[in-house]
């Protein structure tokens, strides 16, 4: 049994609420208390005597202030897989949250009313799935109940959107006719579809291979914390604890302390305090290595024959998050991983309108939601990979120095 | 491929490892709030691992109600012990004396609000810059938007707008004089979940987790302890069942299960068959209003 993180992406118009009630429901997540809540409020009941969409009702604050919390995280676990749903909405004042939701997610259901068809949208829903580089794709056409439950209806869709993943490059695209409300092809197959024959959304969702979205072939580890016990019988232990991000560590390998650029080797691996031959992303271990080198949180440990970049002047994607706008010239904190360094936004090349894929020029500056290339400059070298090539080491955020606040998402070039 | 998989409690356990090595790395005077609960002593376990064989970096805190269960206290000192990490243990009755708090009156006296006081004053004191807590998202709806750093004013209050977005597993802990964070990192596990990690890593639980017999009352279909800090009326029908139970906090505020499981596999077996909420089936707090927990975050509680 293992996990798949993912994330809806929809307005309640499109019935993402419902969909998620009935994940939930449909896979017993629902408990009987709850349920009876649930009835108690419900003033819109299906045949269950339900409301499902008020099981991702949004708090009172949410309510009085007339704001959305960025994502909510839900729950339901069947016996193949354990599901970690990031629910974010989806208008188009939320981009942040999308792309909140998606950075923790391995894929993406992307709903479309039925009714509808593909819309600017669900446009910018794939293109923020595009740029965040997601490696699973359901396209989830929704509302099917509302066409008849035509399959004409179903494949001209699908030949819409086709074309909108080409012109994107994204793979793995899968679609499913469903109506959330009615329950069809959620957890069991349809019978009034019986023309579809691929798997139930539920199905697929158990189904999908993810474990090899996780490189395991250029090993990147950065030291998050040392371990320095500094007692009687472990006086010299010294430990460098940190997460596997990707690719595999053996005792004896080669590596290279960057950006020092020092060489050593590691002798040991501990892997929750047993001590095992190798380690492996997203494993948490202690490496320890063979010379003694000053090195602190932040540094990198690659391999010698596989290294990441390592420069201070970056062309980056920036996705604005924060109110207040992007001031260019203005020094933040790059946060990559537990690296804090340093920097400045240079130059803002031109802004991305994640409706179109058109390039717009950002002379007006950059506000909250908008995504631009720009170049930045760190105080010192950042150890780092292509977001493209390598996305786990290739993300990072901004932060402003005087707020605290995470300002942006940062995607390395 | 196959051989470099993790299942999904494995997946959990580094997620969290990493989440505790954050804090360490991050915050100059962090604490482990400590209630003798399941959630919390899972937390103990995983930050045994993430720093061994180094002793857990901070103190564990214990915000005693002085309505815990004899058997929660009793395993809280002799864990301490055995991790070697410095207890330190402030109580909600002092408050009240020192600061003239009123007690909450009625049947199930509760002093769950009341303890945020003597929480905030903990942090206070010892200046703590992050505090970790055993809460999960799957809980209720309040925790579903929680976030992994949670930051909190210097009243200790969460505030839904302050909320940082958190991306990838790049954790976010500047704080301002005076503000502190809140840190969960068991925030993706399920209850479910948390039993699974305990069978599977053998750790040993206070006993009433198992079945016993016990003295209870029942109310409203719930079974409450018969201890002296609840108000026992002369309609009351008191008899002795065989329960255990499935979360633990005050004595005044959670409700035990019948239950004939006495071992790990049992129990779980039984939380796999059950149809009821762990929050819904134990906690009489939470049944008050339908937003008790969000007003308790906003007040501080963690």
């Amino acid at each position: 049994m293992d996990i798949l993180r993912f994330i809806t992406a929809g307005s309640v118009d499109d019935g993402k609420s419902t969909l998620i009630g009935r994940l939930l429901y449909d896979s017993k997540s629902i408990l009987v208390d709850q349920l009876e809540a649930l009835e108690k409020q419900s003033k819109n009941k299906n045949a269950d005597g339900i409301d499902l969409a008020l099981l991702t009702d949004g708090l009172r604050a949410e309510r009085e202030q007339g704001i959305t919390i960025d994502v909510a995280y839900r729950y339901f676990s069947t016996p193949k897989r354990k599901f970690i749903i990031a629910d974010a909405p989806g208008h188009v004042q939320y981009t942040r949250n999308m792309i909140t939701g998606a950075s923790n997610s391995s894929l993406i259901i992307i709903l479309i009313d039925a009714r509808a068809g593909v819309i600017e949208q669900t446009r910018r829903h794939s293109i923020i799935a595009s740029l965040l580089k997601m490696p699973h794709v359901v396209v989830a056409i929704n509302k099917m109940d509302l066409v008849d439950f035509s399959e004409e209806r179903f494949n001209e869709i699908k030949a819409d959107y086709e074309k909108v993943a080409a012109q994107l490059k994204l793979e793995n695209v899968t679609y499913v006719p469903i109506s959330a409300l009615l329950g069809d092809n959620i957890v069991d197959h349809s019978e009034t579809m019986s023309w579809y024959t691929g798997p139930s959304l539920l199905e697929f969702l158990e189904a999908v291979e993810v474990a090899s979205d996780i490189n395991h072939t250029d090993p990147r580890f950065q030291v998050q914390y040392v371990i320095r016990p500094q007692t009687a019988e472990l006086h010299d232990y010294r430990g460098y604890a940190g997460q596997i991000i990707s690719g595999v560590y053996k005792v004896g390998d080669k590596i290279k302390v960057l950006p020092a650029g020092i060489d050593t080797s590691i002798t040991k691996i501990e892997v929750g305090g047993k001590e095992v031959n190798e380690a492996f992303a997203p494993q948490a271990a202690v490496l320890h290595i063979a010379d003694d080198i000053d090195i602190s949180r932040g540094d990198t440990f690659a391999r010698a024959d596989n290294l990441p970049k390592v420069g201070n002047e970056i062309e980056v994607v920036l996705c604005w998050l924060d109110n207040k706008p992007l001031i260019q010239g203005n020094k933040y904190f790059l946060q990559h991983k537990g690296r804090l360094l340093k920097t400045i936004v240079r130059e803002v090349a031109y802004k991305l309108d994640v409706n179109t894929l058109e390039r717009i020029p950002a002379e007006d500056g950059v506000k909250l939601n908008e995504v631009v290339h720009a170049t930045i400059k760190t105080a010192a070298p950042l150890v780092y990979d292509d977001f493209a090539t390598l996305s786990d080491y290739g993300n990072a955020i901004l932060v402003d120095e005087t707020s605290n606040s995470t300002v942006a998402a940062v995607l390395l070039n | 491929m196959g051989e470099y998989t993790l299942d999904y409690l494995e997946q959990l356990e580094a997620e969290s490892i990493y989440i505790f090595r954050e804090v360490a790395a991050q915050f100059e005077k962090p604490a482990l709030l400590f209630s003798g609960g399941k959630d919390s002593i899972t937390l103990v376990q995983l930050a045994k691992k993430a720093f061994a064989p180094g002793k857990i970096p901070f103190p564990l805190v214990h915000i005693d109600t002085g309505h815990n269960f004899p058997e929660a206290l009793a395993y809280r000192d002799a864990l301490a012990k055995e991790v070697g990490a410095e207890l330190i243990v402030r109580k909600v009755e002092d408050t009240i004396k020192q600061k003239h708090l009123t007690e909450p009156k009625g049947k199930f006296a509760s002093r769950n609000w009341l303890q945020i006081h003597t929480l905030l004053d903990t942090i206070e004191e010892f200046k703590f810059d992050a505090c970790i807590g055993g809460a999960r998202r799957d809980e209720e709806k309040a925790r579903a938007k929680e976030r992994i750093f949670s930051v909190r004013d210097e009243f200790g209050q969460w505030e839904p707008k302050l909320q940082r977005p958190e991306l990838w597993n790049i954790y976010n802990g500047r704080i301002h004089k005076g503000e502190n964070v809140r840190v969960f990192p068991i925030s993706n596990w399920t209850e479910l979940d948390v039993w699974n990690y305990i069978k599977k890593e053998e750790i040993p639980l206070p006993s009433i987790y198992f079945a016993h017999e016990r003295e209870v009352l029942e109310h409203e279909g719930q079974l409450i302890a018969v201890s002296d800090y609840i108000t026992i009326d002369e309609t009351d029908v008191i008899s002795t069942k065989r329960v255990r139970y499935r979360t633990v906090g005050d004595m005044t505020c959670t409700a035990a299960v019948e239950s004939s499981a006495t071992t790990l596999d049992e129990v779980v077996n039984e939380i796999m068959a059950t149809r009821i909420s762990e929050r819904g089936e134990t906690r009489i707090d939470d049944k008050v209003t339908e937003a008790a927990m969000e007003d308790r975050k906003k007040g501080g509680y963690f």
